[in-house]
């Protein structure tokens, strides 16, 4: 479906794409990984027509930068950076809705489950928003529209376990309809999320693994976890995941979303010593 | 043409919350109101008085002012947003290029364009209001004027934009052009006619090249319809246009060639690297 051939890109004199060849299919979820520099970004823009290059970049045969309102039409992208918009929010669906043709209010009901009530705000300017809501809007945005390929740069980076968790269902919904590209430089960040990795380093792919595919987008693991003491920090910790305590701070109980288990152990490893008891059972969708 | 449309609300939107906005407002509709406070309607210059004297004034800073302000505004937020990421996101969504470009045009030339007349309104209303008589043919041609100054420059400022790749390098090159054009008024015309001994003729066509110089004498024109001010040059430009072609010329020409400079700057944009 995307196909991406010996497309290099220097930038006066700098090679920073060697020589790309990939092929990309329906359905599959790539991470995109690689040091600062290695080459991500500017593959993510030439894949959306922004970069011209040299070699060729097509989606189903046709390419992003000829056929630009009709590959673009296909694709939802999110930024790591946000972009520093003035105009109010009420605009900028406005605008993305009329030209990728879909329906506001599909953008405003996906901001909602991602818990961003939109109704507040929509006279707000964009870059006001805290960096969650920015992130929280731009997928909405991405996922707001019937895209067949989701091009998303860190999307979960600025988001809070609950939004995380809701992205992640969203994503399973689109699953088997969309084939997904998300970039990070750390791969314990996406790993969960895709069935594929590629790796980038000075501009050539240096891996291209399929990885295990038994995790589910939108699996559940109930969690319970005791500690020896109760500890202000790892309760505040814990409250973030919106577990609840069982009895004055030392038995705690809530639900981790599949595809963060890998952050939620990263954020229960700093409390290691004070942990006497973890439990983590997968109890479906 | 709905796309367009869109990109040229979007810029609209985007620039009436940007300071430059305000102050570029604020500037040219506190000139009318200094005008009017420092009673420049009554005053007589060359036998103008009232509402012309006023209009003449007006043009007259308004031609030192709009071509630089116009120039930077354009660059700094057009290559501001590039450099911060706005164009990789927007471009990212299935807008045509052209849409694109052209809609942002649009959307600024209202922009920067209405301000300017606003102001030139607001003052025909104070006139009228205090029964000061309008001088409507004046009203009229120095709008046509303005109108022509600003997609003149305008034009500058995106051909600007899309060429340099950074806030700082559009800055200084739109900096340098205003400057050239500045220069050419009389001190480099003038060093040129000194060391290569040109005949009038051509140095009066280098400076109509010059599109700054071309709205000085057409402001001129209107209150010294023989150009007696600008000497031995008037007969070169009353001889070869006619005073009714000049103010034709004056209107169509920096017009043509801000759509010329915005027509290159589109051809540069769509075949390079977009953000």
């Amino acid at each position: 479906m995307i196909r991406f051939d010996s497309v290099a890109k220097a930038f006066k004199r700098v090679r920073v794409l060697d020589g790309i060849n990939l092929e990309i299919g329906l359905g599959e979820r790539v991470a995109l990984i690689g040091s600062n520099g290695a080459g991500k970004t500017t593959l993510i823009r030439c894949l959306l027509g922004e970069y011209t290059h040299d070699g060729s970049v097509t989606i189903e045969g046709r390419s992003p930068r000829r056929e630009r309102t009709t590959v673009l039409g296909d694709i939802g992208f999110v930024p790591q950076l946000p972009p520093p918009l003035k105009m109010p929010v009420g605009q900028l669906i406005g605008f993305a809705a009329a030209v990728c043709g879909t329906d506001p209010k599909r953008i405003i009901d996906l901001a909602g489950r991602l818990g961003l009530d939109s109704a507040p705000v929509m006279d707000r300017q964009f870059v006001r928003l805290s960096g969650g809501m920015k992130q929280k809007l731009l997928i909405a945005m991405a996922l707001g529209r019937s895209a067949r390929v989701l091009v998303m740069d860190e999307p979960a980076a600025n988001l809070d376990p609950e939004a995380r968790k809701m992205f992640f269902e969203l994503l399973a919904e689109r699953a088997e309809s969309a084939t997904m590209l998300i970039s990070s430089h750390r791969l314990n960040e996406v790993s969960s999320l895709v069935n594929r990795v590629i790796e980038l380093d000075m501009g050539k792919v240096v891996l291209d693994d399929r990885v295990a595919d038994d995790m589910s987008l939108a699996g559940l693991l109930a969690c319970r976890i005791s500690v020896k003491r109760p500890e202000p920090a790892f309760a505040k910790a814990l409250g973030s995941w919106n577990f609840a305590d069982l009895g004055d701070g030392l038995e705690w109980q809530g639900t981790v979303a599949g595809p963060d288990r890998l952050r939620f152990l990263g954020m229960t490893s700093r409390y290691v010593a004070l942990i006497s008891n973890i439990s983590m059972t997968e109890i479906g969708h | 043409m709905k796309q367009l449309w869109l990109t040229a609300k979007l810029d609209i939107v985007e620039s009436l919350r940007a300071r430059w906005f305000l102050i570029y407002s604020l500037v040219f509709g506190g000139i009318v109101a200094m005008l009017f406070l420092f009673g420049l309607t009554e005053s007589r210059v060359l036998g103008f008085i009232g509402l012309s004297r006023l209009l003449v004034t007006y043009i007259q800073l308004t031609m030192a002012i709009l071509p630089i302000f116009v120039l930077i505004t354009t660059v700094r937020s057009v290559a501001g947003d590039r450099e911060a990421g706005v164009f990789e996101y927007l471009l990212s969504l299935p807008v045509s290029l052209a849409a694109w470009f052209w809609g942002k045009i649009v959307g600024r030339y209202l922009v920067i364009f209405l301000p300017v007349f606003a102001a030139m309104v607001a003052a025909v209303l104070i006139a009228l209001v205090r029964g000061i008589e309008v001088p409507w043919n004046i009203f009229g041609y120095y709008t046509a004027l303005l109108a022509a100054m600003a997609a003149c420059f305008l034009g500058f400022g995106m051909l600007i934009s899309a060429v340099a790749r950074s806030t700082d390098m559009a800055q200084g090159a739109a900096f340098l052009v205003w400057l050239t054009l500045l220069l050419f008024l009389d001190l480099i015309l003038l060093g040129v006619m000194i060391q290569e001994k040109i005949r009038p003729e051509v140095a009066v066509g280098i400076a109509l090249v010059n599109p700054l110089q071309v709205f000085r004498t057409a402001a001129l024109a209107l209150f010294d319809p023989q150009l007696i001010v600008l000497g031995p040059s008037a007969y070169v430009i009353l001889d070869t246009f006619g005073a009714a072609g000049y103010m034709a010329f004056a209107v169509t020409y920096p017009t043509l060639l801000g759509f010329a400079a915005a027509g290159l700057g589109y051809w540069l944009f769509r075949r390079g690297d977009l953000p």
